[in-house]
């Protein structure tokens, strides 16, 4: 048996190549997690004219790996009145599911791990399953301040899945597919050609969405320090809290990596020329979650927290028409002018 | 007409936008923070920070155990005992000050009458366990060893007002 067959068709070959598929993506993706922290704080610090990090190693650049280690170091604390098992399982629900969305994410042509045709399905489905994490760990915490924390994020990422939902109707009525490849190919050529485009205003729906999913500012009611402590997490600490903290921000990678595939052309680079065309497509699909990221903490250094009603105003009254009838166009105007895909 | 301007500045996001354009240009204005501890703020020479006993320039300790700051110390940090020396002065056998105890006034260095007990410029003094900040007066002098001359070029800055 030669290599190649042992890895296409033994199943010990098949295992390795899936645990080193899952490493290639889950290792970076860490890597890109805690410089995600690091890069939030530089830039939350320059808004507000500070430094941000600047003491461990050159300009700051390992605070994040002293965070992890003082994370890892300090001890778990579950409180007596708490559900052990669900205690423990929360925090590792939720960063699992931030995690495992990433199998249907093309990073460049055919980089895919699972090639499935549902794949904008899969994506919706796992990124509505976080808030599982979320809830269990408000309600195995016993305290009123998680308690109260989970409530509010339940009912907001429920709230902002819908439109979220519409969003994704509009793109694969454009595409014509639900595989995230074949979205991103429907988009080929410059940044003219992506859907941000002619779906502008979803685009926008679609990043304030994402901001409500992610329990980011101006959305980040779950956690509001002012009024719940730290909302459904107050009672974790040391790892069980790293891995909310993980999630959180791998969920904030995997949210900008879907607004690339689906508004932004996935790993096209912006000008369909060289010398452009010469970086790998992958170079070119982290720029562009980078960027997505920055105007993340962006608007964490802009915004203020919205009031509970009137988060839930601007979802169900505001985003939910609205992406509608974003719908009940795009739909006709395929209908009508023949737009859409072949 | 004003509905109209209103619910166009809502849906064109035209307030957020404003405010975003603003928080992008302070990402490219100077940091106003001060880089300590690599780089300080100045002090004023009236500022109390850590206390020292100082010595005259021939190495002869200045405190004569008149007791004052004992005396007046709201916080009652410091203690003092005393006993004629050798040659017949008067002279301290200990003295004491609890550091987590003082409230930085400065009455002691006010009440000194020969400016022997003074609050230094140093702010960084925090230690890793409590009993270091029971300061006894071998530390206390070395305080003054170390701090003579800021504390001479502080005392000097003052003396018009005094």
């Amino acid at each position: 048996m030669t290599l190649a067959q042992f890895f296409t068709t033994h199943w010990l070959g098949h295992l390795i190549v899936m645990v080193a598929q899952c490493l290639a993506i889950v290792v970076p993706l860490l890597v890109a997690v805690a410089y995600m922290t690091y890069a939030d704080r530089k830039i939350w610090a320059a808004i507000q004219l500070r430094r941000g990090p600047n003491v461990v190693g050159p300009f700051g650049l390992l605070q994040p790996f002293a965070d992890g280690l003082k994370l890892v170091l300090k001890e778990t604390i579950v409180p007596s009145g708490a559900n052990k098992v669900l205690f423990v399982l929360a925090p590792m629900i939720t960063f699992i599911t931030a995690l495992i969305a990433w199998a249907v994410v093309p990073f460049d042509d055919g980089w895919v791990v699972a090639d499935i045709n549902v794949g904008i399905l899969y994506l919706f489905a796992i990124s509505s399953l976080g808030v599982y994490g979320i809830m269990i760990a408000g309600w195995a915490s016993n305290s009123k301040y998680a308690f109260l924390g989970a409530l509010r994020s339940a009912a907001q990422m429920v709230s902002y899945e819908v439109s979220i939902g519409f969003v994704l109707i509009t793109v694969l009525l454009c595409a014509g597919s639900l595989n995230l490849s074949a979205i991103v190919k429907a988009q080929e050529g410059g940044f003219w050609s992506w859907y941000w485009l002619p779906l502008f205003p979803m685009f926008i729906v679609f990043f304030i969405s994402a901001l409500a999913e992610t329990n980011r500012t101006p959305f980040d009611l779950p956690m509001s320090e002012a009024e719940l402590v730290a909302g459904f997490h107050t009672e974790y600490s040391a790892m069980t809290f790293g891995l909310f903290f993980l999630g959180e921000y791998a969920n904030m990678i995997l949210l900008s990596g879907m607004g690339a595939v689906l508004f932004l052309g996935g790993w096209y680079s912006p000008l369909p020329f060289a010398p452009f065309t010469w970086i790998p497509g992958v170079v070119w699909f982290a720029l562009k979650i980078a960027v997505l990221l920055f105007v993340f903490s962006w608007t964490k250094g802009t915004v203020p927290r919205y009031r509970y009603d009137q988060l839930m105003r601007l979802g169900w009254k505001v985003f939910l028409p609205f992406s509608l009838l974003w719908v009940a166009l795009t739909a006709a105007a395929i209908q009508l002018f023949g737009w859409g895909p072949g | 007409m004003a509905f109209l301007d209103r619910t166009a500045r809502t849906f064109l996001l035209s307030e957020i936008v404003a405010g975003f354009v603003l928080t992008l240009k302070y990402i490219f204005k100077p940091k106003v923070t001060v880089n300590y501890p690599f780089e300080k703020g100045p002090l004023s020479p009236r500022f109390r920070g850590e206390h020292a006993l100082r010595r005259y320039s021939n190495g002869e300790e200045r405190c004569i155990a008149c007791k004052l700051c004992e005396a007046i110390c709201p916080a009652l940090a410091i203690t003092i005992e005393a006993e004629p020396r050798a040659d017949g002065s008067r002279r301290t056998t200990r003295y004491d000050i609890d550091m987590t105890k003082c409230i930085y006034c400065g009455y002691c260095q006010e009440s000194c009458p020969v400016d022997a007990i003074v609050e230094g410029p140093n702010f960084e003094f925090s230690t890793e366990t409590r009993e270091e900040l029971m300061y006894d007066k071998e530390k206390l002098l070395a305080n003054g060893d170390r701090w003579e001359a800021e504390i001479a070029a502080n005392l000097a800055a003052e003396a018009p007002y005094r």
